[in-house]
């Protein structure tokens, strides 16, 4: 076995900004790691120092391929288990038994029963981690026999403390359930149940609030915080989410390209961001109540200039589009005869309507029916009722005619830039598509057309030839919006069409959206789940919940002075990027959004909203039992 | 994909990876299977130029020279007419490889329509192009093969539909398969809301996704229908005499098996050696194919 070296390294001391208190139960010095691309190898992290005491928040932060997550692959050697290798550098950890051991070096066989009572992880997608097939209560009995000895009925008994302390409700019900009955938020406490069932020193959580909603991010980064303190564990978090970071660090390690750029208290940095890269990472984070009191929204600051507020609106003439009464739903088939065991309110009786270069937010968490609102727009998804119109002109009944000016005049941007390209066709015959779909130019106009596109999202011609696999996820989203702009629309859908950009990326693609409104004119229906992202974009803001829209006005009134309860609950989850307003303190409720899928002789509630202030209306009828 | 700065004009400059190019380049790391296609390609180059590289006519008997073993005038010896087994197995390759390609790229060629409608369609198209193909998949290749053969009659010709009939359904089902993937993916639905017709979208964006899975298979499937036609041949209702088809030699031999061996090994030879390579390039394919362009 292994013979644990005797003395931490000698680089144990402080870094400035460091508070120089007790030694390191996590001492990393020098790591660099490296992983295998064709013959040679790649070297992804490079001479990375970083240090957790006890009972301390360490988050790292970067931008996707910053090397964050390898980082911690490398303290617990799952690395090895990746193709990773690590080439030079010590991981000096504490054991409980007051030795010390190199991490970086030691055998396998030892790490494994390190894993566990000594350091656990908690992972991003939590359905992944989970055993599809295994009962929850078996799965954290299994961490609990193996690493606290006790035998089946006593490892029940403390699975089902466990479950309980994660607050799960109802925890000896939950035991017997699969992970697939359980929703993302209760599955995320599942494995910090488990994490936590052997009491580890250190929680490694990798992104663990990332595939979350807002309110069950806040929920779960409020339990964690709760049980550190409870438990004193160290906790070493990674994420991208400078908001996330805010909430729960207490120093913050910035990685960029596989080394550290900064490092300090969380104060600190939020504050006096010593490094470039830091301040800029920080301007790009979209501040919920930035634009507190203005009416008009605004893009985000660039080179230090204050943007021109969006001032786009056509008040007069009609509106672009009108949505009346729009219903969407869709039957459950359950057993072998396919018989229906009920339906989906996606979307139940939905109205609203788009200006003239107006932007309006379409905001809710998963599951709430916004993107069904956007696809049942254009027939992606088929409507069951409700009308659809079109400056004035009636959709609803798709012939020929409609489909043709329907397809012309709003246009979609998906949230996946990967997926949403054609793979095998280059990017300049994906922006065409359009324009040869509708006959709108013909022959070598067709290629100046696409290159003036290509010029007006900030890409340029010679992109044209290029295939989306040679593009970045930014430049392949600026793509679909030029495509999406290739049939002159009036409207623009864009469903989550900024989610899965890195932050810096995403306020560019943001800008890129508003100067083309500013210069073109178009409408935006704009879907997403981030407000802070809504609030720079939307002259008008609307909250979707169980398939209805619950609030709707100016961004300013909805967002400033929500009128509705679930508003008020979903603006005070999302996480401010600022330490000094912490939201521990704040009041969350630890309940679950029910589902929308209801029995066919139990109708959802439906009301007319109230009109509460100027352009400002809201839901006063019960929907869903909570609100 | 970390990039704080505005744009990244490199890109522009570097040259253009087009899907093609990609292929070639992993394919070229697949040494197995690019020493297979170079066995295959020699393969094909003898057949064709058959008339001008056989050293005798493969039907005419030499009644001096029966039974003769390897020698220097007849390099894999003479059967049982004293026809030159080298000129047969070289004249029997035209037979074998042409059975092979033209029943596959018929039955893939059915096979892929039939897929793409049933995958595209869905509904009671679907069910029955399936269930037609669960009734032609339900009988074992062979007898499938045989039972056409019989109602049509022997011959070559008759081999190559036969071949291509039970080739079909596997095709549908591949097909079937990933248009009903490609069906939801997203850039199907983006070129669908930008409203591009029906006809278009299956022809542009899902029929290039299948194809892939297509060749993989046509190219595995080559020496399936190779072997199928050999088998038909050695039962006598494939290729008829004097014709020298490799299952039909095979057949001619089995009398004389232990005694001249020249008469079987040859063409089995032959036989398993194209199959083979048809195999390892079908597997160096899949691999090179199997990109993710993303």
């Amino acid at each position: 076995m292994s013979s644990p070296s005797s003395s931490p390294s000698g680089r144990t001391a402080s870094h400035p900004g460091e508070a120089p208190s007790a030694a390191p139960l996590l001492d990393v010095s020098g790591l660099t790691i490296s992983f295998p691309a064709g013959r040679e190898r790649v070297s992804v992290v490079q001479d990375v120092d970083l240090q957790v005491r006890p009972g301390e928040t360490v988050a790292v932060v970067g931008e996707s391929g910053s090397g964050k997550s390898v980082t911690a692959l490398a303290v617990t050697r799952l690395l090895d288990y990746a193709g990773g290798r690590i080439d030079a550098g010590r991981a000096v950890f504490q054991l409980r038994d007051a030795t010390s051991l190199d991490l970086a070096r030691a055998p396998q066989e030892r790490m494994r029963q390190l894993r566990g009572p000594e350091i656990a992880m908690v992972f991003q997608e939590p359905m992944t981690s989970l055993n599809p097939v295994l009962r929850i209560g078996d799965q954290i009995a299994e961490a609990v026999m193996l690493h606290q000895g006790l035998g089946g009925a006593a490892a029940r008994q403390e699975a089902r403390r466990m479950l309980e302390r994660v607050r799960i409700p109802e925890a000896a019900r939950q035991l017997d359930r699969y992970p697939f009955q359980l929703s993302g938020g209760m599955r995320q406490r599942v494995m910090i149940a488990i994490a936590l069932s052997c009491r580890p020193r250190l929680l490694i959580a990798d992104e663990p609030t990332t595939a979350l909603d807002v309110t069950v991010q806040a929920q779960v980064l409020r339990l964690m915080h709760a049980l550190q303190e409870e438990l004193g564990m160290s906790l070493l978090f990674i994420t991208h989410d400078m908001g996330v970071v805010a909430e729960i660090a207490d120093r913050v390690v910035v990685m960029r390209s596989g080394r550290v750029v900064e490092r300090g208290g969380v104060g600190e940095i939020f504050a006096r961001p010593r490094e470039d890269y830091t301040r800029r990472l920080l301007a790009a984070v979209p501040v919920l109540g930035s634009l507190a009191g203005q009416a008009l929204p605004r893009p985000f600051p660039e080179n230090g200039d204050e943007p021109p507020a969006q001032d786009t609106v056509e008040p007069a003439g009609p509106p672009v589009l009108e949505v009346e009464r729009l219903v969407t739903r869709f039957e459950v088939k359950r057993g072998l005869l396919g018989r229906s065991g009920g339906r989906i309110h996606a979307v139940e009786h939905v109205s609203f309507a788009v200006r003239p270069g107006e932007t309006l937010g379409l905001v809710g968490e998963s599951g709430c029916g916004k993107s069904t609102t956007g696809r049942s727009i254009l027939r992606l998804d088929r409507p069951e009722a409700g009308a659809i119109r079109l400056g004035g002109t009636d959709v609803s009944s798709l012939t020929p005619a409609t489909e043709k000016l329907l397809r012309r005049a709003v246009q979609y941007v998906f949230q996946d830039p990967f997926a949403s390209l054609d793979p095998r066709l280059t990017v300049g015959f994906s922006i065409a598509e359009p324009i040869r779909t509708h006959a709108l130019l013909a022959g070598r106009a067709v290629e100046a057309r696409v290159e003036e596109l290509l010029e007006q999202v900030g890409l340029g011609g010679s992109y044209s030839r290029r295939y989306p696999h040679e593009l970045s996820g930014g430049q392949r989203q600026r793509v679909c919006v030029a495509r999406a702009l290739a049939s002159e629309p009036r409207l623009i859908i864009a469903d989550e069409a900024v989610a899965a950009l890195d932050v810096s990326i995403r306020s560019q693609v943001v800008n890129l959206l508003m100067a083309l409104q500013r210069r073109l004119g178009v409408a935006y229906l704009f879907i997403s789940h981030d407000m802070a992202v809504v609030e720079r974009v939307a002259h008008r803001v609307a909250v979707m919940y169980l398939g209805q829209i619950v609030e709707i006005g100016p961004r300013d009134a909805v967002l400033g002075r929500p009128q509705h309860a679930y508003t008020q609950r979903l603006i005070a989850a999302v996480p401010i990027p600022d330490p000094a307003r912490r939201g521990h303190a704040r009041a969350l409720d630890d309940s679950e959004v029910p589902s929308p899928m209801r029995r066919h002789d139990d109708p959802p509630a439906v009301a007319p909203l109230v009109r509460v202030g100027p352009d400002h209306y809201v839901a006063r009828h019960k929907i869903g039992g909570l609100f | 994909m970390s990039e704080l700065a505005a744009t990244k004009p490199a890109t522009a400059d570097r040259a253009i990876r087009s899907p093609l190019g990609e292929f070639w380049r992993r394919l070229r790391t697949k040494r197995v299977a690019l020493a297979a296609g170079v066995v295959l390609l020699a393969i094909v180059l003898v057949c064709v130029f058959a008339p001008w590289l056989a050293p005798y006519n493969p039907t005419t008997p030499d009644y001096q020279a029966i039974l003769a073993g390897p020698s220097a005038t007849h390099w894999f010896g003479t059967d049982a007419y004293g026809r030159d087994i080298l000129s047969r197995v070289i004249w029997g390759g035209r037979i074998s490889l042409w059975v092979g390609f033209v029943s596959v790229t018929l039955g893939g060629a059915v096979g892929v329509a039939l897929g793409l409608l049933s995958g595209y369609l869905g509904g009671w198209t679907d069910s029955v192009i399936m269930r037609l193909a669960d009734v032609l998949l339900a009988f074992p290749g062979i007898l499938l093969a045989i039972g056409i053969v019989a109602v049509l009659g022997p011959g070559v010709t008759n081999v190559i539909y036969a071949v291509a009939v039970f080739s079909v359904p596997v095709f549908a089902r591949l097909v079937r398969g990933s248009t009903l993937a490609l069906k939801q993916s997203v850039y199907v639905q983006a070129s669908r809301s930008i409203g591009v017709r029906p006809v278009a979208l299956v022809l542009r964006h899902i029929l290039p996704g299948t194809l892939p899975g297509v060749i993989v298979y046509m190219s595995l499937r080559v020496g399936t229908a190779i072997l199928t036609a050999a088998a038909l041949s050695f039962i006598g209702l494939g290729a008829q005499p004097p014709s020298p088809e490799w299952g039909a030699m095979l057949a001619d031999g089995r009398s004389y098996l232990g005694v001249d061996d020249q008469l079987t090994l040859f063409p089995g030879i032959a036989i398993f050696v194209t199959v083979l390579a048809l195999n390892l390039l079908g597997d160096g394919l899949r691999d090179a194919l199997d990109q993710r362009l993303r």
